[in-house]
Order: structure tokens, then C-alpha cells, then sequence
């Protein structure tokens, strides 16, 4: 990574005095780049990205946008455009205004005007549109004014907090692709905001994921989803199933994790607590059935079928290890199960991961 | 219950329609009854009785009523020359009549709007009309020397009429000429005109005040937090609490010479002398204010509260300055509530009539108090009306104007 466009550097926040919405937070943001901040309610994504935009001031550390301190630079200074979750439009102002409106403020010219906003219009799609106020549109159509009038005036960073929140499902899938390319095509910098991880990982070069105030994870969405660091970001991404056990002993990369139900697993040493305790971590897709046939090298999981649900392009099996729920994802055709039957499961090494025990990763 | 279901199978479309009317007519009729009450206080308490007072403004029946031969004999007469003996001998008749029937001292009250001292000359010729003989005409003189002017006649066509324009044209400072024609009163005689101006600069300077005073309360009260936000609010709603009466009375106490505010000015060597601050256009602007400050607050703020606080933060983060955000995404998304509340403090201005009574001096006195005097004093229910009508009219005429420049039509409640 070259010079990084934005860095936090040990930025904290409090609002009350007594806690820290975000805390000892280090981040760099390259250029370029689409980062998404991913988080529930509450874990200081969005007070991350309103400190970055100047909204609110970190009660410690500093923010620098290329090279440059923040501090001392209010929001209209800071040149990043924004797009807010119920996208701000100014209603007393038509579409061509509402884009026209940052143009303005830096004193352009009529013609250059006109001209941009004929642009930033065909852009995203909103000709015939431009005489309309934003009440008279739609919500994709104010969600692509709000997203043309924060690119028009060119600014380095874009910021996005949940912009497609208030979107229908397939709306809001349409619009992620939609912000995907134009970030691919003008190659602006974008922040964004989102608890939704299935649009972090669509959307995003890279994923940070935060809890608490907190990143637990600053990853591209692959490794995010295949090699989560902790047991938070294991549950928080995607389905997870977590096998509680005691590390016996380590070799190497690996270590040998002696599950609740008695059984020894081999797991990737990842992230154990200092007492050994542990979750081990297995994605529903990782877990098969054990093949009986004498060559398997897996960790061999025994488990009871608790039911099997038909999803169409694969069959989910519901079973328990011991007191532990398990879900696994067959292929179509794999013969039927009883309630109650005892199966065998296995997974490789590589894909047992042997995280963190935190009691609130297992909610 | 086969046959319950193959009839309704088989209804035609006539047959939905008529149960849908009927469904609907059901849900009509509840909603009427809920509105009855309503409709019929609007009915009784405001359209019938401002119904019933502007036909006061023009219908002066009183005249007419107690002389009907008379009256209906005037409305022949050309007004160019003293009638003709028929005419002096239905006076001398009708007023008798009038007099016996005591409905005289009525209509000559109307007279004597006409024409200053008719009234008397009514009551002496109804009083000695069993003494007049044929012919009328001498004796009529013989009995007061003004039945021989032509003004008097003039005086009484005037009045002969079931409507008339007098009051609403005296209410405009203006006369009739004799023989037609409409002119102003002369200067010195000006009354009313001159309060209407009184009562426009008055209603302007307090809506003024109020929207400089409250535009930035209401602004502090929609960005407070919920717990300020509520006190804030507390604080604005209290003097609603308390009677208008004893909150103008408590002005009088604290602005007049020997009161607190005088006082403290004198003491801070602001003043050396007691002020006058009270009982003239300064007491009456204070408590003016004070009163209809509310007025204005309450629409502006749930304008204001209704705001999303993002759209000042996209203004900045499109480049605006904190003071160019304000011109060009708040204040004018608060335009509505701002010409709703002036209007409101505008039109309640208007009408003003206690406050003015009590801590105005006599040049602060507005029209209502013109038309309280009419009213409940003079009991000149007709130049009263007329000029309820003259304000009316300016409300009238106000309120589109404001709606259409300030958009109060816009307005979102709550």
C-alpha cells in the first residue's frame, strides 16, 4: 500500500464520558479503495465515518486525510461527499438544484455547471427527471440523485452511511451493483457504511469489521468469510457452527482441541483464550458426511439428525453434537435421514478454525 | 345454504355495487354523526351570528319599519325640492302614529345617524302631531322651522331605505355628497381610518417582533435535546395557563413609573428618571408580543422539529458554509411554519382589543375598540358591523397573499 488517503490513527470517541463508542482506533484507507465499515447497531461504524466527515470531533487521536490532520478542518472544508441513509435531498430544490448544489457553493461557473450536471444525470440514469422535486421520485431514483449529487463535484472520498437501507430487496441488490461499477468506473475512494454483511461483501475491496467500538477484523471479503480472526466475526459473517472444546496441545499451525462431546479434533490455531478454552469454528459448507471408505484423514464429528430441509439447489441438515446444534449443507440427492439417526461428519483441518471462546460470539 | 351461495355466485355486478353503496352510505352517515356536533356548533356559534352581524353593516330597517307609508311615499320623491303637502301630511300622521306606538324613539335613532339633531325633531313632531291641521306644511314649519329645510327630506330618504351604505361608507371615513356622489370626510373629522392604520402598524410591528424573538427560540427548542427540548416547550406553553387579563395586569405592574423595570434601570444608572412605559405604543407592543410570542413559536417549531438534521450536514458536506447552509436548506424549508405563525400572530393582532384597552394610551386604541364602543356603548349596531366587516375584509384580504408568499398552505402539522 502506497501513502494511505485516510488514516485513523489511536482515534477514540465518547459521547457520555464514561464509554468509548469507538476505541484505539487504527485505520488506513487507500486510495482508491472501497472500504466497507460492517457492524451491528451500536459498534461505532457510523460515529467512525461522522468523525471523518467532520460531524463529530474524536474526544482523542487524530484523523488525516493525505497526510493532512482533520482536526482542525470543518465538514465544508473536507471536500467528501456524502450520502446519508435517508439521503438528505433537499426537498425545496429539484433534482438539477439538489446536483447543482455543491457546484454552486464552490462558486463554478453557468456552463461548467450545466454541463456537470448533464454528466452526473447520465450517470445514473435520471434524464427527463431533472425539473422533478425529490418528493415526485421514487426511492431508487432519490437514492441515485443522493449518490450523483455526492460524485458531481468530484470530491477524493465518498462517504455512504447505509444508503440503500430504506431499499426494497431487489432494489437494494440492483443499487449495490450500480454503486459497485461507478466506483469501479470513476475510481473515487469510498467509505461505506453497512450491518448488512452480505452487501459488505458484494460490494468491498476490503471489510472492517467492527464491534464495540472495536475492529475485529480489517480483511478483503474472502478472507473475512474464510479465515474469520475471532468468534464474533465467524458469527457475524455468514453461518457459522461453533464446537466448544480445550486446546491439548499445539503443532505448529494446528492444534489438537478436545471437544465437549469427548472427541479430539485437529483444528488451525487461531485465536484460543490463555486457559485453552475454545469454539471451534466450521462453515455449514465445510461439513460433510463421513466417508466410509477407510481413506478419510478429516476430524471425524459424531452427531444425531435432528431434520433435513429441502432449500431447492441443496438440502440443509439439522443435527446436534452433543448439546450443540450443527448445520450442514448437502448436495441434492443425499438419501434421506431419520430423526434421531446417528451420523458421522467430517471436515478438514484447514477449515476448523479454533477461535476465541467470548460468550457473546455464540448469540 | 346451498341457495344462499348460488344467489350471491351468481349476483350481478349491479347487485355488488348497490351492497358496496350500501357499506359506504353506512360509513357515511357514522362519520356525519360524528361531525354533527361540530357542524352545528360552526353553524350556531360562528357562520349564523357573523352572518347576522354583517347584515347589520347594511340593513337599517328600523326607520322603515315604523313609518312604512312614509317611507314608501319617499322613495317617489326626486330630493330636488320640499315635497309636496301629501308628503308633510304623512308625516305628520305617520310620526304621530309612531310616537302613540312607541316605535318612534328607534326609528329615530337611525334619523339622527342621518342627520345630527333629527332625533329631537322626530320626538317634537310625533309629540305635537295631534295639534298639526291641514295644511301640514305651515304648520309643520310653524312646529320647528327645519321641516322647511330641504337636508331634513334628504335625512329622512336616507333612512327610508332597507339598506343602506352608511355605515360601511362611515366606517371608511367617507360621506355622501347630496344629490349623489361619494367623498372623503374631511381630514379633522377622521376617525376611523386612522385607527385601521393604527391597528395595521400595530398587528405589523408585533408580528415582526415575535418572528425576530421566536424564530431562534423555536430554532434552540427543535435542535434541544428531548429533556431541554420538553422544558423549553414547558416554558413557551406556560403563559397559556395564565388569564390574559392578569398577564396584561402584571405588564402594568412591572412597566409603570414606579414599577420593577424602572426601577432596575434606575438603579443599573441606565436612566435618571423614571421612564413612561406604559400606557402608551411601548406598553402595548410589550404585552402584545408577550401574548402572541406562542403563537408563532408553536408552528415554526414543529416546522423546525420536522427537519431531518442531516439536511444542514449534506449542505456542509456539499461545501456549505454554516451560514450559507442555514440561507439555502434550512430557513427555507422553515418558510412555511414562519408564514404560518406571522399570519397567525398577524390576524390575532388584528382584533386585539383587551390588551391595547389596558396598557395603550388613548392614540394606541385599535379598531376593535371602535367597535366595542359601537357596540356595547353607543349601541350603533350598524357602524359596529360595518366596521367588524372592514376587518374582516383585511383578513380577508391578508390571508391569500400570506398563503401564497409564505406557503402557510404547506404547513405539516406535528
Amino acid at each position: 500500500m502506497t501513502e494511505p488517503l485516510v488514516s485513523f490513527r489511536h482515534v477514540e470517541k465518547t459521547y457520555d464520558g464514561r464509554v468509548n463508542v469507538v476505541q484505539a482506533l487504527n485505520l488506513d484507507i487507500a486510495r482508491g479503495e472501497f472500504l466497507t465499515l460492517l457492524g451491528p447497531s451500536g459498534s461505532g461504524k457510523t460515529t467512525t465515518l461522522m468523525m471523518l466527515a467532520g460531524f463529530e470531533a474524536p474526544t482523542a487521536g487524530e484523523i488525516f486525510l493525505a497526510g493532512r490532520s482533520l482536526a482542525s478542518v470543518p465538514a465544508h472544508k473536507r471536500s467528501m461527499g456524502m450520502v446519508f441513509q435517508n439521503y438528505a435531498l433537499f426537498p425545496h430544490m429539484t433534482v438539477a438544484e439538489n446536483l447543482a448544489y455543491p457546484l454552486r457553493r464552490r462558486g463554478m461557473a453557468k456552463g461548467a455547471i450545466a454541463e456537470a450536471l448533464g454528466r452526473a444525470v447520465e450517470m445514473v440514469k435520471l434524464g427527463g427527471l431533472e425539473a422533478r422535486y425529490p418528493a415526485q421520485l421514487s426511492g431508487g431514483q432519490q437514492q441515485r440523485v443522493a449518490v450523483a449529487r455526492a460524485l458531481i463535484f468530484q470530491p477524493d472520498l465518498v462517504l455512504m452511511d447505509e444508503p440503500l437501507g430504506a431499499l426494497d430487496k431487489n432494489l437494494r441488490e440492483q443499487m449495490q451493483l450500480e454503486l459497485k461499477h461507478l466506483h469501479a468506473q470513476l475510481g473515487t475512494t469510498v467509505v461505506y457504511v453497512t450491518h448488512d454483511q452480505s452487501e459488505a461483501l458484494t460490494m468491498s475491496d476490503r471489510v472492517a469489521v467492527f464491534h464495540e467500538g472495536m475492529v475485529q477484523q480489517l480483511d478483503t471479503p474472502d478472507a473475512m468469510y474464510e479465515r474469520p480472526a475471532n468468534s464474533f466475526v465467524a458469527n457475524f459473517i455468514g453461518e457459522n457452527n461453533a464446537l466448544p472444546g480445550k486446546v491439548e496441545g499445539r503443532d505448529g499451525d494446528f492444534c489438537r482441541v478436545r471437544l465437549e462431546t469427548g472427541e479430539l479434533v485437529r483444528a488451525t490455531a487461531v485465536n484460543t483464550a490463555a486457559d485453552g478454552r475454545t469454539l471451534v469454528s466450521i462453515r455449514p459448507e465445510r461439513l460433510r458426511l463421513w466417508a466410509d471408505d477407510g481413506a478419510e484423514a478429516a476430524n471425524r464429528i459424531a452427531a444425531k439428525v435432528v431434520e433435513t430441509i429441502y432449500f431447492g439447489d441443496h438440502i440443509r441438515l439439522h443435527a446436534m453434537a452433543g448439546a450443540v446444534p450443527l448445520m450442514l449443507k448437502l448436495p441434492l440427492g443425499t438419501a434421506g435421514f431419520a430423526p434421531g439417526q446417528a451420523i458421522a461428519l467430517a471436515c478438514a483441518p484447514g477449515h476448523c478454525r479454533a477461535l476465541d471462546p467470548a460468550p457473546d460470539a455464540v448469540a | 345454504m346451498s341457495t344462499a351461495v348460488a344467489g350471491t355466485a351468481v349476483a350481478g355486478a349491479g347487485d355488488l355495487g348497490r351492497k358496496l353503496a350500501r357499506a359506504n352510505r353506512a360509513k357515511q352517515v357514522t362519520a356525519f354523526a360524528l361531525l354533527a356536533p361540530a357542524l352545528l356548533l360552526m353553524l350556531l356559534a360562528f357562520v349564523w351570528p357573523i352572518g347576522a352581524l354583517l347584515t347589520n353593516a347594511v340593513h337599517a330597517p328600523e326607520f322603515r319599519d315604523a313609518v312604512p307609508k312614509l317611507a314608501a311615499w319617499m322613495e317617489g320623491w326626486d330630493g330636488e325640492a320640499l315635497p309636496d303637502e301629501a308628503g308633510f301630511a304623512l308625516v305628520a300622521e305617520e310620526f304621530g302614529r309612531a310616537f302613540r306606538d312607541r316605535s318612534l324613539p328607534r326609528a329615530s335613532t337611525r334619523l339622527n345617524y342621518e342627520r345630527g339633531g333629527m332625533r329631537s325633531l322626530a320626538m317634537k313632531t310625533g309629540r305635537g302631531a295631534p295639534r298639526l291641521a291641514a295644511p301640514y306644511r305651515e304648520s309643520l314649519v310653524a312646529l320647528d322651522p327645519a321641516w322647511g329645510d330641504i337636508a331634513t327630506w334628504r335625512a329622512i330618504a336616507n333612512a327610508s331605505t332597507w339598506l343602506t351604505p352608511r355605515f360601511v361608507l362611515q366606517a371608511l371615513d367617507l360621506q355622501r355628497v347630496p344629490g349623489g356622489g361619494i367623498q372623503a370626510v374631511p381630514p379633522e373629522n377622521r376617525v376611523y381610518l386612522d385607527r385601521l392604520q393604527v391597528t395595521f402598524t400595530i398587528s405589523i410591528v408585533v408580528t415582526l417582533v415575535c418572528a425576530a424573538i421566536g424564530y431562534p427560540m423555536a430554532y434552540v427548542m427543535a435542535m434541544a435535546g428531548p429533556n431541554r427540548g420538553r422544558l423549553l416547550f414547558l416554558l413557551v406553553l406556560l403563559p397559556f395557563w395564565i388569564s390574559l387579563l392578569v398577564r396584561t395586569a402584571a405588564w402594568v405592574v412591572l412597566l409603570q413609573k414606579e414599577g420593577i423595570v424602572n426601577g432596575a434601570l434606575l438603579a443599573l444608572g441606565i436612566i435618571d428618571e423614571p421612564q413612561q412605559l406604559i400606557f402608551n405604543r411601548f406598553g402595548v407592543y410589550v404585552a402584545m408580543v408577550h401574548i402572541l410570542l406562542p403563537f408563532l413559536v408553536l408552528p415554526l417549531y414543529s416546522v423546525m422539529k420536522s427537519i431531518p438534521r442531516d439536511h444542514v450536514r449534506a449542505a456542509a458536506s456539499l461545501g456549505a458554509t454554516p451560514a450559507s447552509a442555514f440561507v439555502t436548506v434550512y430557513f427555507p424549508q422553515t418558510v412555511p411554519g414562519l408564514g404560518a405563525g406571522c399570519l397567525l400572530v398577524f390576524i390575532l393582532s388584528i382584533g386585539f382589543y383587551i390588551t391595547p384597552a389596558l396598557v395603550g394610551g388613548s392614540r394606541d386604541q385599535m379598531l376593535s375598540s371602535l367597535i366595542a364602543e359601537n357596540a356595547l356603548g353607543t349601541a350603533n349596531w350598524g357602524l359596529a358591523s360595518a366596521l367588524a366587516l372592514v376587518l374582516l375584509c383585511c383578513v380577508a384580504v391578508v390571508y391569500p397573499v400570506f398563503g401564497r408568499y409564505a406557503g402557510a398552505k404547506n404547513l405539516r402539522l406535528g
